[in-house]
């Protein structure tokens, strides 16, 4: 039985489509949750999608965390749940406080759509379990506000954590700093996607969804779409023996 | 002191209404006087961008009938059928002078009308593709309006979430006092879902939707784009509507959820001329009339003038005709989307359009207390609007348009000497109009919706269509250096461009729909243009055998400066029945032969490489032969159909040499090409004469590819093969033609060109940057 799959839709979220397509294509069985729900309609883990939540006209994600879903997300996160933020998804986690650190503008203050490359730190997390490579995992950036930004003791401890969990790398595969052309918008330590201490919540700039069937180009951000998948399908069976035993 | 009266001009002329239009509003009146309200929904209603009263005897001529068209002009947008129950809806529009005005907020409204024109029709719009131009990129003025437009396409296109697929950035200075920001939108929907902007059934309930109405944008019909444009006045600042995609974003979601749901009898947007245009147009269309409550339109500030929200055109609002008993779904749409609904009028069946204040029953029946400010019968406001019949006189200088029987005189009297191709090559490569556009592009979000498959920077943007094996193709061409010498030829080269590229990725293109971006209709020889351009589009559609589904034209483009080149800009939409046979521009394996179609003909004015030169020249175009394109576009469909072909490019600005230049560039691949000269090494090179095509193959299939190509009549070469020694690009010439130039100049050798692939990238990634001033 396909594992189900939440993905938010905030108003001006703009790839929940696209992230429900992808998770379709992946063998789940993707749900929509309306921002003004309090519930997450006991979903096995949560997309945060991108796009721009309330319009961003103030700052990327500073609305939605205050929004009725995102209680019922920290809540879920606290107690393990999955939960994957993309693009405006990863801003959001980033005001709510679920991820550390903060995406200011890219240092070249224009929007950056293109293709970027990254490459996964490791392989064994729950957003990058069925990679089967670490890199280079090609997929398209589309974002004003992505730079990922935060104090020097705090990178540290991410690093020495292992919490990085996707970097940009230029064409020889080492890690594009700022000022790096294959860095798309000066993230410090060409840093592309984050996760948590408890290794529960993660979110990246990049969108796999985007990058999930060959005639796109790639589909480099399937693994990444299945790595969640998976894992969402062992969560729910280990956190759900009713479900298992009514089957 | 004293005090000296001024004359005052008579309301009428104020508005832009002419003394002998006011005398036609009174006749439509039964002989009566309009009030000040009637006369400014006239204004804004009749003006040149609403009524297209220059114009419209001239679009009657189009053809318009095609295969599969669902939904044609006149409609928001045209319709066209691609099976599976399917459609695409399609439709370019100008927002030309608020882009002058105000860069930032006119592109991005222009994308916003664009896209709602799409959505109103039912269809999700799935892309846009943006042309722009400009006039000369070192002018600091340029460099401001380019940057204002490519921000305000990007920061409404990427937050509502539709992908900038394609389009064009074009400098020539005629564009330098009026520049000109066109732009597509493409939407796919269920056919069945086609929903049309009328407003039938007296009674149902005419409902405003979105935001709320303000000062913003009054008179931007009439006011910027159906005047004469003086210069970036500030004071025409408050006519330029201001954006909010955030709002728009909402308004596709309701707008989509309510024809999904069958909520609505018709639907329409508002966008020039305001609530007088969406009332009086879907009225006018279902043959009804409608009583419009002023007192019910939500409002953004209070003191609003009756005339001010007549005609007001805030953006982000639409229009819809509602069954009463389904009004209550209607309302629980809209507000769970966060938007602002109500009930300002209802259907009527008397053909009026009438506006009362002092409210109205519950029934919609104004009360006895209220009272009537204006009573315009629809008609008189839209399908019997005034119509002109302008003046059109040539140009006694002009150049001698080919007509029947008379051979075009052709001469190639460009400056030879020392001219070296390799640096010619790189100097075109680099230069504004043909160096990359990647700088833009990279603004804009070219991948959302996880739809496309060829993006931006490489020829036409493909989409595929989820669920089917099928994908969607779609370009914009104009040629204005043609255009300029011959409108009626800049016209019929801008359809065979633009359709050009989209049938050489093995899509059949679908139909046409086009801006007209001209100059002053009351000038004889502006419309002169107009009437040639339009003639051109007809006579090339129906060569192709295309439809033409809608369109916009754009008039009084001019400025101090003078008019702008004519400017036909052209959408083309292509449908491949499978996106695996698709093929591209660049080069696929070393060794593949290379295959040049077409006849390469004399004429270099208007090229690219005669701008370079900056000669004067006193030649003539190159000449086009629309059943030689038919047949061109024709053949390389089936070639792709058949599995011949690896790529293919079109030869156009720059000529061959640039169009190898890009296959190679693209691919990583260089070519050894050997050209046999029978004329000029100019023209052989950079020479644009239209209908050609530079396909590559495998050696396997090139005698099926020539045999092909006979029997479409076309003229066919084997120029050299793809790869060879050394990393780059080599196109040797032999033989001298009449020119006898190579001998000339006691050398062979400067008819080779060698250039390494890393050159033409470096030249052609960083000439816009270059000259935009964009790079430190």
């Amino acid at each position: 039985m396909p594992v189900r799959i939440g993905v938010v839709v905030f108003p001006g979220s703009n790839c929940d489509r696209d992230t429900l397509h992808a998770l379709d294509l992946a063998g789940a069985e993707p749900v929509a949750l309306w921002h003004e729900q309090a519930t997450l309609d006991g979903v096995a883990a949560v997309v945060l999608p991108g796009g721009f939540a309330y319009g961003d006209y103030l700052r990327a994600g500073v609305i939605a965390r205050f929004s009725p879903i995102m209680r019922a997300v920290a809540g879920f996160a606290a107690t393990g749940g999955l939960v994957l933020g993309i693009c405006n998804g990863f801003q959001v986690l980033a005001e709510a406080g679920l991820v550390p650190g903060a995406l200011l503008r890219n240092t070249s203050l224009r929007f950056a759509g293109r293709e970027v490359t990254i490459a996964a730190e490791r392989l064994d997390t729950a957003f990058t379990g069925a990679l089967a490579v670490r890199g280079p995992l090609r997929m398209p950036v589309a974002h004003g506000e992505g730079c990922y930004y935060a104090d020097e003791a705090t990178l540290d401890a991410l690093e020495r954590d292992g919490r990085v969990l996707f970097r940009y790398v230029d064409a020889a595969g080492n890690p594009a700093g700022p000022g790096d052309p294959a860095n798309p918008n000066g993230s410090l330590r060409a840093i592309a996607g984050v996760r948590n201490a408890a290794g529960n919540v993660a979110g990246l700039m990049p969108h796999p969804e985007r990058a999930a069937e060959a005639i796109l180009g790639s589909d480099d951000g399937m693994g990444i779409v299945r790595s969640l998948v998976e894992s969402a399908g062992r969560a729910a069976t280990s956190h759900a023996p009713v479900e298992v035993g009514a089957r | 002191m004293t005090i000296t009266e001024q004359p005052v001009e008579p309301l009428h002329r104020r508005l832009g209404v002419t003394d002998e239009e006011l005398d036609a509003i009174r006749d439509r009146l039964g002989g009566r006087e309009p009030n000040e309200l009637e006369l400014a929904m006239f204004s804004v209603m009749w003006s040149e961008h609403c009524s297209y009263k220059s114009s419209k005897p001239l679009l009657r001529t189009l053809p318009t009938a095609g295969a599969g068209v669902v939904a044609g002009p006149g409609e928001n947008a045209g319709v066209i059928s691609i099976g599976d129950g399917l459609a695409v809806a399609f439709k370019i529009e100008s927002h030309n002078h608020p882009s002058a005005v105000e860069p930032y907020q006119g592109a991005a409204t222009g994308v916003g009308g664009i896209l709602r024109d799409i959505f109103t029709m039912g269809a999700r719009p799935i892309a846009v593709l943006d042309a722009l131009r400009f006039g000369d990129p070192s002018e600091p003025r340029t460099r401001h309006l380019v940057d204002g437009v490519v921000r305000g396409v990007g920061g409404y296109g990427n937050c509502v979430g539709v992908p900038t697929v394609g389009g064009e950035l074009v400098f020539d200075p005629s564009y330098q006092g009026n520049p000109l920001v066109n732009v597509m939108a493409i939407g796919l929907l269920e056919e069945r879902r086609l929903t049309l902007a009328a407003a039938p059934g007296p009674g149902n309930l005419v409902v405003l939707f979105g935001s709320a109405t303000g000062r913003d944008g009054i008179g931007g019909a009439s006011v910027l784009a159906s005047a004469t444009f003086t210069h970036d006045d500030p004071s025409k600042r408050p006519s330029v509507q201001v954006g909010d995609p955030f709002a728009e974003k909402l308004l596709i979601e309701a707008s989509l959820e309510l024809i999904e749901r069958g909520l609505v009898e018709g639907l329409q947007d508002l966008g020039a001329g305001g609530i007088t245009c969406a009332t009086s147009e879907t009225a006018d269309r279902a043959g009804t009339g409608m009583l419009v409550d002023l007192d019910a339109i939500p409002r953004r500030e209070p003191g609003l003038e009756p005339f001010e929200v007549m005609i007001s055109e805030s953006q982000e609002r639409m229009c819809a005709a509602v069954r009463p008993d389904r009004w209550a779904d209607v309302r629980e749409v809209c507000e769970r989307w966060g938007l602002p609904v109500a009930i300002i009028g209802r259907v009527t069946a008397d053909g009026d359009i009438v506006v009362v204040e002092g409210g109205v029953d519950g029934d919609g029946r104004p009360l006895p207390s209220a009272r009537e400010l204006a009573r315009i019968p629809a008609a008189a406001l839209t399908s019997d609007a005034i119509v002109h019949q302008r003046v059109a006189l040539a140009p006694t200088h002009r150049r001698g348009a080919p007509a029947p029987g008379v051979p075009a005189v052709v001469s190639d009297s460009l400056p030879e000497r020392g001219m070296d191709p390799g640096a010619v090559l790189l100097a075109l490569l680099g230069s504004p109009n043909l160096a990359s556009r990647r700088i833009v592009y990279e603004q804009y979000d070219s991948t959302v919706g996880a739809d496309t498959v060829a993006g931006p920077g490489h020829g036409a943007a493909v989409l595929r269509v989820k669920g089917t094996s099928k994908a969607l193709v779609a370009s914009t061409d104009a040629n204005h250096g043609v255009g300029r010498l011959d409108p009626w030829l800049g016209a019929a080269m801008s359809v065979a461009e633009a359709t050009r590229n989209v049938s050489i990725t093995g899509a059949r293109p679908l139909g046409v729909t086009n801006c007209l971006n001209y100059g002053d209709p009351t000038r004889a020889e502006a419309f002169w243009q107009l009437s040639e351009g339009v003639r051109g589009l007809g006579d090339a559609c129906r060569a192709l055998g295309l439809p033409v589904t809608g369109g916009n034209v754009s008039l009084y483009n001019e400025s101090p400066a003078g008019p702008i080149a004519p400017t036909p800009e052209i959408g083309v939409v292509g449908l491949i029945d499978d996106v695996a046979r698709l093929v591209g521009p660049a080069f696929g394996h070393v060794g593949d032969a290379l295959v040049l179609l077409g006849d390469t003909t004399p004429g270099l004015a208007a090229s690219d490489y005669a701008e370079l030169a900056g000669a004067a020249l006193e030649d003539d175009p190159p000449s086009l032969d629309l059943a030689r394109e038919a047949a061109l576009q024709a053949f390389i469909r089936e070639a792709i159909g058949r599995g011949l072909v690896v790529s293919a490019q079109d030869v156009s600005g720059g000529g061959l040499a640039v169009a190898l230049a890009e296959c190679a560039m693209w691919s990583g691949l260089g070519a050894q090409v050997r050209l046999a000269l029978t004329g000029s090494p100019a023209v052989a090179l950079f020479g644009e004469s239209p209908s050609r095509l530079v396909v590559s193959c495998a050696p396997l299939h090139a005698p099926a590819l020539e045999l092909l190509a006979r029997r479409y009549g076309l003229p066919v070469e084997r120029i050299g093969s793809v790869g060879g020694e050394g990393d780059g690009l080599v196109i040797e010439s032999t033989g001298a033609g009449p020119m006898g130039a190579a001998e000339d100049r006691g050398s062979r050798v400067a008819d080779a060109l060698e250039v390494p692939l890393a050159d033409l990238r470096h030249a052609w990634d960083h000439g816009l940057a270059r000259a935009l001033g964009w790079e430190g």
